[in-house]
């Protein structure tokens, strides 16, 4: 990279003063320096964008993609086959224009994934019969958040309950950028890549009434998915929809029971739960990386020109603080609407599974007001251990009792 | 109120369909459906709601009509 000048050079990502508070380096450079230059944990260079308008407008610009694997792109991590943006099925997932992530939005189109509300409901309602049988107090993160996304992707994917928890492993392996070794995750992508052709091939000879099924048998220009393309399907859905959202179900009721006058807010009125799940979706600053873009040509933005060839990194969380964009933005308003929050991106190559992520942590937390009004932290807000290591934010746990 | 969809821009994310199902829905590729463009003022505030956290920036409102 040749971007040399006198500027200071920052560390990225930054530290947080604690684990659900923004880093202190956003508002500064939000306010200074909306064009920063970082040091990625790979030692190479990238620009950070903290604005809401500039992370906006170039999350939304159609030219450019998160494809980090090709030439002259920055690597985030050491790592040989590197992190989900360099990932070829997580990445091509985000680009909008395959044809495999054309049929996979058909299926995660919002008004099939309210259909499919009633059955996560009755998964959290087990999960937290299980969790409730061993007694308070317990890990709500280990007991609902990790599990849930796991069991909803399994019945997407028609895959037996029982494989849930070497599914669980190996998404979390293939998502790292540090936890693990470069051998343990060549043996979890190899490992999935078995498992998984395995799978298909067996709903090739029998289908069922599931998202798998129904790929294997869609037709689109005239062809059907070959192999490798419902491989990266299963592999893209698990690497971005699993850790991502359970991550969030663990965020959202650490913050929501940091301050008990929020949980107390919705349990008087659970009229409340599709706005306020909006408004912690923004409010997230333990959100992890932010997005990557490799510009393929010059564009203009905060007022400077970023020349071809430029990494960008966009922080929607720092951008969702922006109070440019928003009033109050360091308050949590769990009545705040409209939300544009840019929490999943925009744009052509916004989230494919915002939808099911939205309906997830909707539900979780319906079921959690009607079913333990009285849950609290059963340690300080203060205490609770980020996860290191992975790209999306997270906590180590979430120690509630009730 | 008349409301204007840009299929063009729309990317499918369904966030219109939740917001305001009376007014939106999607097409099998998850293109976004107008199906009130005038919707009764009941509805006017889901509307804006839609409009402006639609991430592709779809739609369009002219309160004036």
């Amino acid at each position: 990279m040749s971007t040399e000048s006198s500027e200071q050079v920052l560390d990225y990502p930054f530290r947080a003063p604690g684990p659900l508070e923004p880093a202190e380096e956003w508002a500064k450079l939000r306010a200074g320096c909306p064009v920063a230059h970082i040091r990625l944990p790979s030692g190479d260079r990238a620009v950070l964008l903290t604005r809401y308008a500039d992370v906006r407008q170039l999350l939304a610009d159609p030219r450019f993609s998160h494809q980090l694997a090709q030439e002259g792109a920055a690597r985030i991590a050491t790592n040989e086959s590197g992190t989900v943006f360099e990932n070829e099925a997580a990445a091509s997932l985000v680009d909008g224009h395959q044809r495999w992530r054309r049929l996979l939005n058909k299926s995660l189109i919002a008004k099939r994934v309210s259909a499919m509300q009633p059955r996560i409901e009755a998964m959290t309602e087990q999960l937290i019969d299980d969790m409730t049988r061993q007694g308070s107090p317990a890990d709500l993160l280990g007991a609902v958040g990790f599990p849930l996304p796991v069991w909803v992707i399994c019945e997407l994917l028609g895959m037996p309950g029982v494989d849930r928890d070497k599914l669980a492993y190996w998404s979390n392996t293939m998502l790292s950028v540090s936890h693990y070794t470069q051998a343990e995750i060549d043996a979890a992508q190899a490992e999935f890549a078995r498992y998984f052709m395995a799978h298909i091939a067996a709903k090739r000879a029998e289908p069922g009434d599931d998202l798998l099924s129904e790929l294997i048998l869609a037709v689109d220009e005239g062809q059907h998915l070959t192999e490798r393309e419902l491989m990266m399907i299963g592999q893209g859905v698990l690497v971005a929809g699993h850790e991502t959202t359970s991550n969030m179900i663990g965020k959202m009721m650490a913050m929501l029971l940091a301050d008990r006058a929020r949980w107390e807010q919705l349990v008087a009125d659970p009229s409340l739960v599709r706005v306020a799940v909006e408004e912690v979706l923004r409010f997230d600053a333990n959100a992890g990386f932010g997005l990557p873009r490799f510009l393929s040509e010059d564009v203009e933005v905060g007022g400077q020109t970023l020349p071809r060839g430029t990494t960008v990194i966009c922080s929607m969380a720092a951008a969702n603080r922006d109070d440019q964009a928003y009033e109050r933005a360091d308050a949590m308003d769990l009545r705040r609407s409209p939300n544009p929050h840019l929490t999943f991106g925009a744009g052509p190559h916004s989230c494919v599974g915002q939808a099911l992520a939205r309906t997830e942590l909707q539900t979780v937390l319906s079921v959690l007001l009607r079913r333990l009004p009285t849950l609290e932290l059963a340690v300080p807000a203060g205490s609770l251990a980020r996860r290191e290591g992975l790209l999306v934010g997270g906590l180590e746990g979430v120690p509630v009792r009730w | 109120m008349r409301v204007i969809v840009d299929t063009e821009k729309c990317c499918g994310a369904g966030q219109c369909v939740l917001v305001a199902p009376k007014v939106f829905d999607q097409r099998d590729d998850g293109i976004v459906v107008l199906l009130d463009a005038a919707p009764a003022s009941e509805l006017h505030a889901a509307v804006r709601e839609a409009a402006c956290v639609c991430p592709g920036a779809a739609i369009r409102l002219d309160e004036q009509a």
